[in-house]
């Protein structure tokens, strides 16, 4: 395989704990660079509405940095504020020599065959850094698109936030309107220092054929907040990830939104897990599954480990038509003086409810319709509206097929 | 404007309603009485044809239009309105939004209408959401409100509302029957409301404080037993209690 050491060929071969195994053999790594494009307002009109779709807004307009890497190769990277850095991780690495103290630590490489495969064959990726005490008020959007058929997409992502800063991203991950097949392995490591705050916003736009696998981690310190949103709806093939946050410092902060919904074919096996080692850290993992037809296993798992934490942990799905959703909520207390609580529930719309809005005056459809948007409605707490907006249309762009 | 005739509805296999006729023309307001479990709320689901009611008998005409099986929203949209007594919560639904749905499509009217019922500030919370028995009643009335219905069905008004409230509620429920509100809607539709007709269903009568009802009746183990003067039936209840109206029906 590859003419690789024993090692990593066994490396190569370790299945994930969880998620469907996917043979890696069946897809390319090599594949043809693809030219940088310096104006972005020269990427197809096909191109720039699936990235549209994904969040990605090539107009710029309320961006302060653009980032787009198809299949393996960067072809677009720019950033248009001081005190922000925007570039792809290969030139990072060689530009900072203390990259590497950042580089798969957050992440283990030997963690399953996908983190090894990026590690053994890396491509690129994104680095993004909020310098100490910048406010960046627009979000940094960067763009993961997949173009040629059976490719293994591997992506290397650092982001790091300074002290006393904050940042805003929204990454999108589309493919080619066209495309068959691919595997997407994006590795993802986000440092959140002291008293800093990073909302990040990531939406799939993938296509059936695809398998998605990303592997992220997050490390907060004292007074932190990591504020991630994660919007998957569009049909893919599978999708398997368990992003870990470390809330190391006093007082740290991360919350967890996830909107998910699977269509006839769609495997989902999402989680969120935080771990409280410091005291008076908080967390909230929140997620809102809908079936049409595919199966979702919705995960959560917080652990406290200091007296004077608190977390709670909240997973609602709904099955609109057919299809499967697990819900799996896990909280371990290892001290007392831990506050941690769940919610679980899985179930369709009541019948109730739907006659309630009909009584006002709304057809069974439109108020099925109204129920499902305010299901998928999570008021997400220090959001941007421009972020917000961009969840809304996501979520009504999906909605048009949901019925 | 509403005429029931031999109506009877069952739930699953049980009857639950038979043999009910009742006619309120236009303009006039009939008060419902009766005990728990008499089958006032199901007359009321009937009438605005919730799935759960399944009318085995006789036929129910607003407006001239037979409606026994219109669904629900068309009914709505006929200009029935219903103010429920445990209507569900609606998550990610927020009361401006559910105004906005019963037809007041203007924020400001939205607003307007929300300060008179003393919900200002509900109007950005989720429909019924940690909402108290009588934040349900005024949020319930504040939806007519802006539904503007020719018909209110209402649904035990008194129900868990403090005695603070009660007048709010009671004064809301009459100016919605005489359409004399004082907010700003198009003279044509003010007009269409001075016709405007009601059933209103009470356990106890305290509703019969504040609004002028034209007619009552009494409804018991799933039948009607008597009709007539509203304070007369009333004093009649209280004076014998519910018992005395199986009489009446036999």
């Amino acid at each position: 395989m590859r003419g690789l050491d024993n090692d990593k060929k066994k490396l190569l071969e370790k299945k994930a704990t969880y998620g469907e195994d996917i043979d890696l053999n069946q897809f390319k790594i090599d594949v043809s660079e693809k030219p940088y494009i310096e104006d972005v307002s020269k990427i197809s009109d096909q191109d720039k509405e699936q990235m549209l779709k994904a969040g990605v807004d090539l107009s710029e307009k309320e961006r302060t940095g653009t980032f787009i890497q198809k299949d393996q190769s960067v072809v677009h990277c720019k950033v248009k504020q001081e005190g922000l850095e925007v570039m792809p991780i290969v030139d990072a690495l060689k530009k900072y020599d203390w990259l590497k103290d950042y580089y798969w630590k957050a992440v283990s490489k030997d963690l399953d065959k996908y983190s090894a495969s990026a590690d053994i064959f890396p491509s690129n990726g994104y680095f993004i850094r909020s310098l100490p005490n910048q406010k960046i008020s627009y979000p940094v959007q960067t763009c993961l698109y997949m173009e040629e058929d059976n490719v293994e997409q591997n992506v290397h992502n650092i982001i790091i936030v300074e002290e006393e800063s904050e940042l805003h991203i929204i990454t999108g991950c589309t493919t080619s309107p066209f495309l068959n097949s691919g595997l997407h392995i994006g590795i993802s490591e986000f440092y959140i220092k002291r008293n800093s705050k990073l909302s990040f916003t990531m939406i799939h736009n993938w296509k059936e054929g695809v398998h998605v696998r990303p592997r992220s981690a997050t490390i907060v310190e004292e007074g932190g907040t990591f504020l991630s949103n994660y919007i998957v709806m569009k049909p893919l093939k599978s999708l398997q990830t368990y992003p870990t946050t470390h809330l190391v410092g006093e007082g740290a902060v991360a919350r967890y939104y996830s909107i998910m919904v699977a269509s006839k074919n769609s495997y989902m096996d999402v989680g969120s897990k935080v771990v409280l080692h410091a005291p008076n850290t908080r967390a909230e993992v929140i997620s809102r599954a809908i079936t049409t037809g595919g199966k979702i296993i919705a995960r959560g798992r917080l652990e406290g480990e200091k007296p004077g934490i608190k977390a709670h942990l909240e997973c609602k799905g709904l099955i609109l038509k057919e299809g499967i959703i697990e819900a799996i909520p896990e909280l371990v207390g290892i001290t007392e003086g831990v506050e941690m609580s769940h919610e679980a529930a899985v179930g369709k719309i009541a019948k109730e409810e739907i006659e309630y809005l009909m009584a006002r005056g709304l057809s069974e459809e439109e108020a099925t319709s109204t129920i499902v948007r305010g299901f998928l409605k999570i008021d997400i707490v220090g959001l941007p509206s421009i972020l917000r907006e961009e969840i809304d249309k996501a979520v009504a762009e999906t909605e048009k097929d949901m019925f | 404007m509403l005429l029931i005739e031999d109506l009877k509805v069952k739930i699953g296999d049980k009857v639950i309603l038979s043999h009910i006729d009742l006619k309120i023309p236009e303009g006039v307001t009939c008060v419902l009485f009766g005990p728990n479990g008499s089958g006032k709320t199901s007359l009321l689901m009937t009438i605005m044809g919730f799935s759960q009611y399944k009318v085995v008998g006789g036929r129910i005409i607003f407006d001239g239009k037979d409606i026994t099986n219109l669904p629900t929203y068309e009914r709505a949209r006929l200009g029935i309105g219903i103010s429920f007594q445990r209507p569900p919560a609606i998550n990610g639904l927020k009361l401006k939004d559910m105004i906005k749905i019963c037809g007041a499509n203007d924020d400001s009217l939205a607003e307007k209408m929300a300060r008179k019922l003393n919900l200002e500030k509900f109007l950005n919370r989720d429909v019924n959401v940690g909402f108290s028995g009588g934040e349900i009643k005024r949020s319930e009335l504040l939806q007519l409100m802006a539904q503007s219905p020719k018909m209110l069905l209402i649904d035990e008004p008194e129900s868990g509302v403090d005695l603070e409230n009660i007048s709010l509620v009671g004064e809301t429920i009459e100016t919605l029957i005489k359409g004399n509100d004082h907010y700003e809607l198009p003279r044509k539709v003010i007009k269409r409301e001075r016709k405007r007709s009601g059933l209103i269903i009470t356990h106890t009568g305290y509703i019969l404080d504040y609004i002028t009802a034209d007619m009552g009746a009494v409804l018991y183990n799933g039948a009607i037993a008597c009709q007539g003067n509203p304070i007369e039936i009333l004093k009649w209840i209280k004076g014998k209690g519910y018992k005395e109206c199986s009489r009446c029906v036999a």
